[in-house]
């Protein structure tokens, strides 16, 4: 029989984060800080409409494209969000951020286009890129930095093969922001050498450092971006799989093209429970902020207290702390305390390799449940300095 | 634009509340990590507030079923006729200084005050209506319901909850 698979797939690296997912599952009696996703449920009123979608039997198709009704409610919350205006007809609705960030790839480049990856960042950015023919191209980005992306960092990236840049921000997994004055920077650069920018802000609603900025708001960036958002974070609607794309509408069109082959349309129950979230839930995604800062803070104290190096991250729900003093790798670290603690943390190596030395910690848990990980957090890590010694 | 003081200050007043309201056992200094704030400031908005009656007072949401105690719970509705100058407040005066009575509301609508009523037997429920409640002169009618299950009480949901199926590690 003949090889049944593609060369280009078999190539895919695995996700590193699928791997420690397997050890963790074995693990019946494990806790676990390593989750990417909230851990409220999603806002009753939200729910309570996607059941009545089922009860009035909307179980059809939507158009390709989304719900109008969902696509106007999108770009007035985009509007009042981020002040950034767009007519319906530039969104497209989506299964996830996820598929906006293949669909935009794949509408956008030809094979041998450089795509601009800052890592640490979500796994997905770079297999997509290839599979979209693209050729990824990572930039490191530092702990010096607070992991942000600088202007000179991007620069020496460019090539003139270099299509589109990736903004993920704020960040997973190093919780990392950029602000209006570290972005001012970055679209000078984006302007001078006309790439585009795939910005996927779906942690946009968890920033705690003053309201997110897009970078789609500066001038001239509006018609080379593609904002990427969707439900699963702010709205705790990760099951869901409802996101979007709003962007030129060139673009939009042949990304909405691809999208028509290959999904259809988005869940239609999960796009009607949306369009109540995006109406009236603006308390409910407060107050899940609120609650994400408040822990946000009391981690960053219990680290302070342990002494272990962590810059303090302003956006999602991570925190990225350096385990370097203990010369171990990551995945060592993590698989030595999830061993000795049972406790799940995922190594910074799953975002990429830059991410070496670092964890990822999530704070999508009660205070309850983190008071009780990091305090085993605190044995390992004074157990450890023990050893050293 | 900064912030002034006084707005800061009803900023950090609401999210106090907010938290104790759920957790009045909060632990000082925990809260003023969390609110990204030191522990004096917040036991001085606390004593501020005690001292405004804003915080009225710290309960605990006892659930008396699991206590192995059958408590009961009624819910009265009073019909009653104002009194002359002093409205519904003389004759509610009446009802809320016993004991017994943990709430008294008056209501819009069908009746006048809503009485809640706690006690350890349904006997002693029944009596508190007929001898204390249903004799007074101003009191034209009651009707009593006792609570059967207490789904959720002061925001808690108090049946089981399911365990969370969030997998262990995502991306």
């Amino acid at each position: 029989m003949r090889n049944p698979l593609s060369e280009k797939v078999v190539a895919l690296e695995p996700s590193g984060i699928r791997k420690f997912f397997d050890i963790v599952n074995e693990m019946t009696d494990a806790i676990s800080l390593g989750v990417g996703e909230p851990d409220f449920d999603t806002p009753w009123r939200i729910r309570e409409e996607g059941i009545y979608s089922l009860e009035r039997g909307r179980t059809f198709y939507t158009s390709n494209a989304g719900l109008k009704e969902l696509k106007i409610e999108i770009t007035k919350y985009i509007k009042r969000k981020v002040n950034v205006s767009y007519d319906q007809q530039d969104v497209l609705v989506t299964v996830g951020g996820s598929e906006a960030i293949d669909l935009a790839f794949r509408a956008m480049l030809d094979p041998g286009d450089e795509v601009l990856i800052p890592q640490p960042s979500y796994v997905s950015y770079l297999p997509c890129a290839i599979l979209a023919d693209g050729v990824p191209v990572v930039i490191p980005l530092k702990h010096e930095n607070e992991f942000k992306l600088t202007a000179e960092e991007l620069e020496a990236a460019i090539t003139p093969k270099t299509k589109i840049l990736v903004m993920p921000f704020p960040n997973n997994p190093t919780g990392a922001i950029m602000t209006a004055e570290d972005l001012k920077p970055i679209v000078d650069v984006v302007l001078k050498h006309d790439i585009f920018v795939v910005s996927d802000e779906i942690y946009s609603e968890l920033s705690y450092m003053g309201d997110h900025v897009s970078i789609a708001s500066f001038p001239g960036m509006q018609e080379r971006t593609i904002l990427i958002n969707g439900f699963s974070k702010g709205f705790a609607m990760t099951g869901w799989r409802l996101g979007y794309a709003c962007g030129p509408r060139a673009i939009i069109e042949q990304m909405t093209k691809v999208h028509q082959y290959a999904i259809m349309c988005a869940p239609t129950n999960s796009q009607y429970a949306a369009i109540e979230g995006l109406r009236n839930c603006d308390d409910e995604v407060q107050k899940m902020r609120e609650a994400y800062n408040q822990r946000r803070r009391f981690l960053m104290h219990e680290l302070k207290r342990m002494q272990l190096e962590c810059f303090e991250p302003y956006g999602a729900f991570y925190i990225f702390p350096c385990i370097k003093e203990f010369g171990m790798t990551s995945e060592e670290f993590a698989t030595r305390f999830l061993a000795e603690e049972k406790v799940a943390v995922v190594p910074g190596t799953a975002f990429g390799e830059c991410g070496e030395g670092f964890l990822r910690i999530s704070y999508a848990y009660s205070l309850e449940d983190l008071k009780e990980a990091i305090g085993r957090l605190g044995h390992f890590i004074d157990r450890l300095r023990a050893e050293q010694k | 634009m900064m912030e002034t003081k006084s707005e800061m200050n009803k900023e950090m007043r609401r999210t106090i509340l907010n938290y104790i309201e759920r957790n009045s056992k909060a632990d000082l200094q925990e809260l003023a990590i969390m609110l990204g704030t030191d522990e004096v400031m917040v036991a001085n908005e606390i004593a501020e507030m005690e001292k405004e009656k804003i915080i009225c007072g710290y309960h605990t949401l006892i659930d008396w079923d699991r206590a192995g105690s059958e408590m009961i719970t009624a819910l009265i509705e009073v019909r009653v006729t104002p009194q002359r100058d002093q409205g519904f407040d003389r004759i509610a005066e009446r009802i809320y200084n016993f004991p017994e009575v943990t709430a008294v509301y008056l209501i819009s609508g069908g009746y006048d005050l809503m009485v809640i009523l706690e006690g350890w037997t349904l006997k002693g429920v029944s009596q508190f209506v007929s001898e204390k409640l249903a004799p007074v002169e101003a009191i034209m009618s009651t009707a009593t319901h006792f609570i059967l299950k207490k789904y959720k009480d002061h925001g808690t949901i108090m049946v089981p909850q399911k365990k969370s199926e969030r997998m262990l590690v995502t991306p």
